[in-house]
């Protein structure tokens, strides 16, 4: 199922001084630049309320920037209307910081949904059946490890449950860029580091452009320092050189700037004391 | 402009059919008992009130005739509705606030489903089909409820004078305002409960607030319209 590593890296997601101004107040982004490329994962740390939801919000087309311009897998999707945005959309994975689940539906019709409802799915016009799509839904259950769930409701299930709930409806439909909004927000530490695991493993078996919210700094260390290798099925350690360090960036914002961009090793040499703060707990107490 | 899509969508693929049933049950089954005794006091208080003005003019055999143009130009149309506003207003504007917090529309979007064609749209149909019909069993349940005052209570009248009386009243005209006031009802109490929830904001707080602004909101204009239509109707 893994997607081959394309010989040719390309610009997933590249914001362009991107801004947005609601009505009142000041501007919740602004004038925010950067790219993301195939193949690699992006940690995107800040305080409460710096903008990071919003920022993912636009890049899946949910928000509409006041000025800048936005490119999806290289197409420039700034104009786009919501009709074109849906395409855009079924190639992007999304676990949202609320969940997001549907209340109203069982596990297995929540995973099922995008599959059941986005165009690119159907053949000749017709949508597929909660039958036909069975096997997809369980594999993707399986894979964030409640395949026995299938016929409960989300409001039956533990916080961690819902997270993962989550992860098996954004990924079941194979995204070419999964987005996570604060993964491990609210869960204890174990609960936490089991996410990233998944998300880790997901990222090596799918070969997805990752882009993960948070403000554990410790998500971020795992994501940039571990792999998952399917033959002993267990995260490792990447030696040190190894050209996958270079996969994961950092940012952090601040009042809806990007105020830094880089490796965490260079993440953890910075000065300012409010880049400093999402650095201050070192890898030592990782394991 | 949400008035517009909603209708819009009305023809356009996909339906979701199952949602519009879902909606009917919820709105019309649900209120159905609430509507028959509000529908059956409101009949009779409008028989009780009227029974001593009536006796001082010598008319007490006009009273289904009060009864009847009563209910059905106003107080069906307008009581059912405020009871709709209170109970289903309120009810979408909290499921669609709790879904606007929970960032389930986000995640409706996203996964390739229109939020308005998917929640708004079988909510308006499902509102402006039952609450008509509300209506008239409301006015139908008042009628009796004035014949119960009427003929055995305080024996104002025979039975089939009520009814005669109260039948011959009602002109074209009565029927038309009565059956366009709760249509017009149902356009207002569905869009405001789904406009309200959809611009919720500001966590569970934020539900609550939409909540109580939706009913408002709604009895609000339910009261404006049902003046403009009377007015509109007393001209003709
Ligand atoms: N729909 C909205 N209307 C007005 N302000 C908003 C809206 N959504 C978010 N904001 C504001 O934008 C800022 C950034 O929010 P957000 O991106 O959710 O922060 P976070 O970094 O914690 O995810 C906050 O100050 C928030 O109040
Ligand atoms: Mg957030």
């Amino acid at each position: 199922m893994a997607r081959q590593e394309p010989k040719e890296r390309r610009r997933i997601l590249k914001f362009e001084d991107v801004s947005l101004v609601f009505e009142e107040g000041p501007p919740v982004l602004d004038g925010v630049s950067f790219e993301i490329w195939s193949g690699e994962t992006r940690i995107l740390l800040g305080a409460a309320g710096a903008g990071k939801t919003v920022m993912m919000k636009i890049a899946l087309g949910l928000l509409r920037p006041t000025k800048g311009k936005v490119y999806v897998f290289g197409e420039d999707v700034t104009g786009f209307d919501e009709r074109k945005w849906f395409d855009v959309r079924s190639y992007i994975g999304v676990l949202f910081q609320e969940g997001g689940l549907f209340d109203s539906l069982t596990v297995e019709e929540n995973v099922a949904y995008p599959l059941l409802n986005q165009a690119r799915f159907m053949t000749e016009g017709r949508k597929p059946t909660v039958d036909s799509v069975r096997p997809d839904v369980q594999e993707a259950l399986n894979f964030v490890e409640l395949g026995e769930t299938l016929s409960k409701f989300p409001s039956e299930l533990s916080g961690g449950m819902r997270r993962r709930v989550g992860i098996a409806r954004g990924s079941v439909t194979d995204p070419e860029l999964f987005l996570y909004d604060s993964p491990t927000a609210g869960l204890d530490p174990i609960t936490a580091n089991t996410i990233i695991t998944l998300l880790i493993k997901d990222r090596a078996l799918r070969n997805t452009t990752t882009a993960i919210i948070t403000h554990r700094f410790q998500d971020g260390h795992l994501l940039a320092n571990f792999r998952y290798n399917p033959e002993s099925q267990r995260l490792e350690k990447l030696p040190a050189g190894s050209p996958f360090l270079e996969r994961t960036k950092f940012m952090v914002m601040q009042e809806g700037r990007l105020v830094f961009e880089g490796t965490e090793a260079e993440l953890a040499v910075s000065q300012d004391p409010y880049i400093s703060k999402f650095s201050m707990h070192p890898a030592t107490k990782v394991s | 402009m949400l008035a517009g899509r909603a209708t819009a969508n009305i023809v356009r693929r996909p339906f979701y059919g199952q949602d519009l049933i879902l909606q009917m049950d919820m709105i019309g089954v649900g209120s159905l008992p609430i509507t028959v005794l509000i529908g059956f006091f409101s009949g009779v208080i409008m028989a009780l009130q009227m029974s001593r003005a009536l006796s001082q003019y010598g008319a007490t055999g006009q009273v289904g005739q009060i009864t009847a143009i009563t209910l059905v130009r106003e107080m069906g149309p307008v009581l059912t509705a405020l009871l709709i506003a209170g109970r289903n207003a309120s009810g979408i504007a909290s499921e669609l606030g709790s879904m606007k917090v929970s960032e389930q529309i986000d995640a409706m979007r996203a996964l390739g489903t229109d939020p308005v064609k998917k929640l708004v749209t079988p909510r308006l149909l499902a509102m402006c089909v039952t609450l008509p019909l509300l209506t008239i069993i409301a006015d139908f349940v008042g009628l009796i409820g004035g014949y119960m005052v009427a003929v055995p209570l305080l024996r104002l009248t025979t039975g089939s004078q009520y009814w005669n009386n109260a039948w011959r009243s009602l002109e074209y005209n009565d029927i038309a305002q009565g059956l366009l006031k709760p249509f017009l009802f149902a356009i207002i109490i569905a869009l405001v409960g789904c406009l309200y929830g959809m611009r919720t904001s500001g966590g569970t707080q934020g539900v609550g607030k939409a909540t109580t602004q939706a009913v408002v909101v709604a009895s609000v204009w339910i009261f404006i319209v049902t003046a403009v239509i009377t007015r509109i109707f007393v001209n003709l």
